[in-house]
C-alpha cells in the first residue's frame, strides 16, 4: 500500500465512524426496528472500489468495534457484526463475479447486512416469528443500497480521479 | 447501472413478495371468537359450531354476529356507517372485526398460545 493510499484508509475510516454517529443522533421514525439508511455502507462500499477487499472487511470490522465500544453495547455490537461481516463478504463476491456494478453490489450488501441481522435476532431471541419482518426488510435493504450505491458510483469515480489509483491493481 | 442490477432488484422484489404471500397462506387458523364491548369482555363463542348472536348493546345498539361454516361476520348493525357489516369473513388467529360505533370488537384467537404474538408485543 502506498502511503497515500494508507492516508485515504485512514481517513474512510474515521469517516465510517462519524456516519455511524451521525446516523445514531437522527433518529427517524420507521415502524420496524432495525431499519435505517446505513451510511456508513457507503464508506465501506468506496473502500471496496478505490482500496480493495481486504481493506474494504478490515475498515468494516474495524467501524463496528469502534462504534459498538463507543457508543453502544457489547448487545448491539453483535447485530452490527453480524450484518456488517454478512454484508462486507457478499458484497466482496459479487464484485469479484463481475456480474454487478457498484449499485448492484450496493444493493446486496444492503439486503444482506439486513439477512445477517434477522438471523443474530432469531438466534439470540429463539423465536422465528422474527422472520416475519424479512420480506419489509428486503425491501427496505434494496432501496437504500440503491440510493448508497448510486451515490457510490459518483464519489468513487471523483475519488479515484484524485488519488490517481488504479483501482484494477489492488482487486 | 448494468441490466443484471436491474435483474437483481426484480429478484429481490419478487422474492420479497413471495414470502409475504407464503407467510400469509401459513397463517395459524383461530378457533375462538372474543366479542368486548368498551374494552369489557361480552362472550367467548367457538369458531366451528355454527350460531348467530345478537350483539345488544346498554342503549339499544346491536350487532349480528353470525358464525357460519369456520368463519365468523358481522351481518347486521344499527350503526350508521354498516362499516363493521362490509369487512370481510374473519377466521385467521388475531383477525378482527370493529364496530367504533358501538364499541365492539370481535377478535378471533387460538387456543394454543401464539408465539409471534409475545414478539410484537
Amino acid at each position: 500500500m502506498s502511503s497515500k493510499k494508507t492516508a485515504t484508509y485512514g481517513l474512510l475510516i474515521a469517516l465510517a465512524f462519524i456516519f455511524s454517529y451521525v446516523e445514531s443522533l437522527v433518529p427517524i421514525p420507521l415502524p420496524i426496528p432495525g431499519m435505517k439508511l446505513g451510511l456508513a455502507n457507503i464508506v465501506v462500499l468506496i473502500a471496496l472500489y478505490v482500496l480493495g477487499s481486504k481493506q474494504a472487511f478490515g475498515l468494516s470490522v474495524l467501524r463496528i468495534v469502534l462504534v459498538g465500544l463507543t457508543f453502544g453495547s457489547l448487545f448491539s455490537m453483535i447485530y452490527s457484526l453480524a450484518g456488517g461481516i454478512l454484508s462486507c463478504i457478499a458484497m466482496i463476491l459479487c464484485k469479484k463475479t463481475k456480474l454487478f456494478s457498484i449499485v448492484g453490489v450496493s444493493i446486496v450488501g444492503g439486503v444482506t447486512h439486513n439477512i445477517g441481522q434477522i438471523i443474530a435476532a432469531i438466534l439470540i431471541v429463539e423465536n422465528r416469528g422474527i422472520a416475519y419482518y424479512l420480506p419489509v426488510l428486503l425491501v427496505t435493504g434494496a432501496v437504500t443500497g440503491l440510493l448508497i450505491g448510486m451515490l457510490g458510483a459518483e464519489i468513487t469515480k471523483r475519488l479515484t480521479v484524485k488519488l490517481n489509483i488504479n483501482n484494477h491493481k489492488c482487486n | 447501472m448494468k441490466r443484471n442490477d436491474i435483474i437483481l432488484i426484480i429478484a429481490i422484489l419478487v422474492f420479497a413478495f413471495g414470502t409475504i404471500v407464503f407467510f400469509n397462506l401459513t397463517k395459524s387458523e383461530g378457533d375462538k371468537v372474543v366479542i368486548t364491548i368498551d374494552g369489557k369482555p361480552y362472550k367467548t363463542l367457538d369458531l366451528n359450531t355454527d350460531t348467530t348472536l345478537n350483539i345488544e348493546g346498554e342503549d339499544g345498539e346491536y350487532n349480528l354476529l353470525v358464525i357460519e361454516n369456520g368463519v365468523a361476520s358481522m351481518k347486521d348493525a344499527s350503526c350508521p356507517d354498516l362499516i363493521c357489516v362490509h369487512q370481510s369473513d374473519i377466521h385467521f388467529d388475531n383477525e378482527t372485526i370493529v364496530c367504533l360505533p358501538n364499541k365492539v370488537v370481535v377478535e378471533i384467537e387460538s387456543s394454543e398460545s401464539n408465539e409471534i404474538d409475545g414478539i410484537v408485543n
